[in-house]
């Protein structure tokens, strides 16, 4: 027993080199994609304090309406390429909107309320989303229109390590853009005069207003950046397999991504997620037939958990200071 | 004018410290209970007690047990569903290992299960705190919902993965099986909650409970004031395990009669958590409130095109119902925080002071 835990798996890995590396890239993969949806969440928790439950459903549905507006535009005989790009760009447009009636609907009335409550509070647009998504578009899961949008399909073969290792196009281009987006957060975030003032209302709400800040203002464009960012994770995650809501479960995997990372880390929400992501595939794929498979649903979480008993603030969080 | 204490002297400590040291209150709840233990029984039809008073009883009871957890320890816990979970399984293998004993025992004791897988999962809630203990609670609710679907030992290796709910009876009464009526069943389930709800509120408001609201207020201050953290952070999860696990024997062996591992996914947890935050946390009467809005709520909405004589498909039904409770969801926040609770405290404080504003 203690052999087929601690020793075997790592037999099997020395064994198949390829096979590792394989793993590894899907774990790699994944944990880009897990990583951008809590990079949504970690994005709106700072600026505001929310942990945004709707990160999960914000993918689906954004994936959803840029599905969904091109299906209507194909139905006018108004296809291709540029349909594509100018539904997404409406899609974009809708996030914009949503993010603005969020603010002004939900958030405004509820500020300096506890944590639970607007978290509760995200739990209603959730439902909300969930409603009108299904009414506006069905909920069947859709093909996502990766052609149009010029992402490529197929796969790569390369040998390798006494192998073969297939490394599937559409991976591919989700680490580049996915790595091309958080590199422009970054920059958004150091270098401009908005991303100057995020910083400030993530640092303290109080010295930011003191200094002319607008909050409301601050947190429409925060969270329409977490809609861009649920918009671009919708699409690679829907041209990989479908647009579906069941997604919305695969976002419940950001939430120990996120904790992994700390809440208010962006580099953590990175870190975290690659280590779920590799950690999830190699531990499905190595110890998962001693347990009978299907391990993916919780190993996530108790990495997370392991983790978190070593540093309860998460890799990267600010450090909890307690006052009485 | 009605309901004022004016005139009513309290001449021991004891009658002091009453759960209800207020004449109307005590009546009031007299009235209540004489309502559901004779006007709704005799009144309700089938529908009435087995879609809507039988479910929200038992899902009034986990409400509490989350409500002891969360609303007065101030512990997040996502894991509720699962939880609920151990309760059923435990039930059911017990009484089918043990069929002779009879299967309120089995209930009973299948909370005690639970109370002990909730000890294990509150072990990290020393250290980690906040969103980040609700996200490791999260890994329990995944990893019990697993065992439910794997562990074939569980659910006697039933080829259909679900279990079924053997038939019991209780003095001669069939309680639990297909041959049970409602009525029956509804008593034992309102027997069951309303001396749980008893020990509960006892339980809040004796030195427990207060132990508890300091660790909620303010963990530390509570430490340096000689409250043992372990002790009563571990207590919480137990008590509150408990409950739930008890609600989740009586949902699959009262109301559902079987029930598969997806009854007690994710969803549940979320559910009861709606119940208790939308009812008021730290608030007995609130997880009452909260989970008649939230069960209810959701069967009304659904038949009242049909009442209205509104042409709608099913599935728009379906959709506007999601997104009517989760607008009203988001309502009640803003409107009130606090929960329905607190309006009714607000009410109660408004009505001692009529005809006068304050």
């Amino acid at each position: 027993m203690l052999y087929n835990v601690f020793i075997d798996p790592f037999v099997q890995m020395a064994g198949a080199p390829d096979l590792l590396v394989q793993a590894l890239w899907e774990g790699l993969v994944s944990g880009v994609l897990y990583a951008l949806i809590a990079l949504g969440f970690v994005l709106i928790f700072k600026a505001s304090g929310v942990f945004n439950f709707a990160q999960g459903i914000m993918v689906v549905f954004s994936a959803l309406t840029l599905v969904g507006l091109y299906e209507k535009f194909a139905a006018f005989g108004f296809s291709g390429h540029l349909a594509a790009y100018v539904a997404l760009a409406l899609a974009a447009v809708v996030m914009f909107v949503l993010a603005v009636v969020i603010e002004r609907v939900v958030l405004r009335p509820l500020v300096n309320q506890p944590d639970i409550i607007l978290f509760m509070a995200t739990f209603g647009i959730t439902y909300v989303l969930i409603g009108l998504g299904e009414m506006v578009f069905g909920g069947d899961p859709k093909q996502m229109i990766a052609d149009e949008l010029f992402l490529p399909g197929g796969s790569i073969d390369v040998e390798m390590l006494g192998g073969f290792v297939s490394f599937q196009k559409i991976d591919i281009a989700a680490t580049v853009i996915a790595s091309v987006m958080i590199a422009g957060l970054a920059v958004f975030f150091q270098k401009t005069r908005i991303g100057r003032a995020l910083r400030a209302v993530a640092d303290s709400h109080k010295a930011a207003l003191s200094v002319g800040i607008s909050l409301n203002q601050i947190w429409a464009i925060v969270w329409f950046a977490a809609g861009l960012v649920a918009l671009v994770t919708g699409i690679m995650w829907g041209a990989r397999s479908n647009v579906s809501f069941a997604l919305e479960i695969v976002a419940l995997k950001a939430l120990p991504v996120l904790v992994l990372g700390g809440l208010t880390s962006v580099p953590g929400a990175i870190v975290g997620g690659l280590i779920v992501g590799i950690g999830e595939k190699l531990g499905e794929f190595y110890w998962g037939p001693l347990l009978g498979g299907g391990i993916e649903s919780w190993f996530a979480y108790v990495i997370a958990l392991l983790f978190l008993l070593y540093r309860p603030q998460g890799l990267f969080g600010d450090k909890i200071i307690e006052r009485i | 004018m009605l309901y004022r204490e004016t005139g009513q002297f309290k001449q021991s400590y004891a009658s002091d410290q009453a759960i209800f040291p207020i004449l109307q209150d005590r009546i009031g709840l007299a009235i209540i209970l004489a309502v559901a233990f004779v006007a709704i029984p005799l009144l309700g039809n089938e529908f009435v007690l087995a879609s809507l008073m039988i479910p929200f009883l038992i899902l009034s009871l986990g409400a509490i047990g989350l409500n002891l957890l969360t609303g007065y320890t101030g512990l997040l816990s996502l894991g509720t569903g699962a939880f609920m979970g151990v309760g059923a399984y435990a039930a059911y293998k017990l009484s089918t290992l043990f069929p002779g004993i009879n299967i309120l025992v089995w209930i009973v004791c299948s909370g005690f299960v639970a109370a002990g897988i909730g000890i294990l999962v509150g072990l990290p809630s020393l250290r980690i705190k906040g969103f980040y203990l609700a996200v490791a609670t999260l890994a329990a609710q995944f990893f019990l919902q697993w065992c439910f679907v794997r562990i074939s030992w569980l659910y006697n290796d039933n080829p259909s993965g679900a279990i079924e709910v053997p038939a019991r009876t209780l003095f001669g009464i069939a309680i639990t099986g297909p041959s049970a009526t409602p009525v029956t069943r509804y008593y034992v389930v309102l027997v069951i909650v309303a001396v749980m709800t008893l020990i509960a509120s006892n339980i809040v408001h004796g030195r427990i409970g207060r132990t508890w609201m300091a660790v909620r207020d303010m963990d530390i201050a509570a430490q340096l004031m000689g409250i043992r953290l372990l002790r009563s952070k571990l207590l919480a999860f137990a008590v509150s395990s408990f409950y739930c696990g008890v609600s989740g024997a009586l949902m699959v062996f009262l109301w559902l009669g079987a029930a598969e591992p997806s009854a007690f996914e994710i969803n549940l947890s979320f559910l009861m958590l709606f119940m208790v935050i939308i009812g008021g946390l730290g608030s007995l009467i609130g997880s009452f409130m909260g989970t008649a809005l939230i069960h209810i709520l959701p069967i009304l909405i659904r038949s009242l095109p049909e009442a209205l004589g509104l042409p709608l498909a099913a599935a728009t039904v379906e959709h506007l119902t999601f997104m009517i409770v989760g607008a009203l969801i988001i309502f009640f926040l803003i409107v009130e925080p606090h929960g329905l609770a607190r309006l009714w405290q607000i009410g109660k404080q408004k009505l001692r002071v009529w005809p006068f504003p304050y």
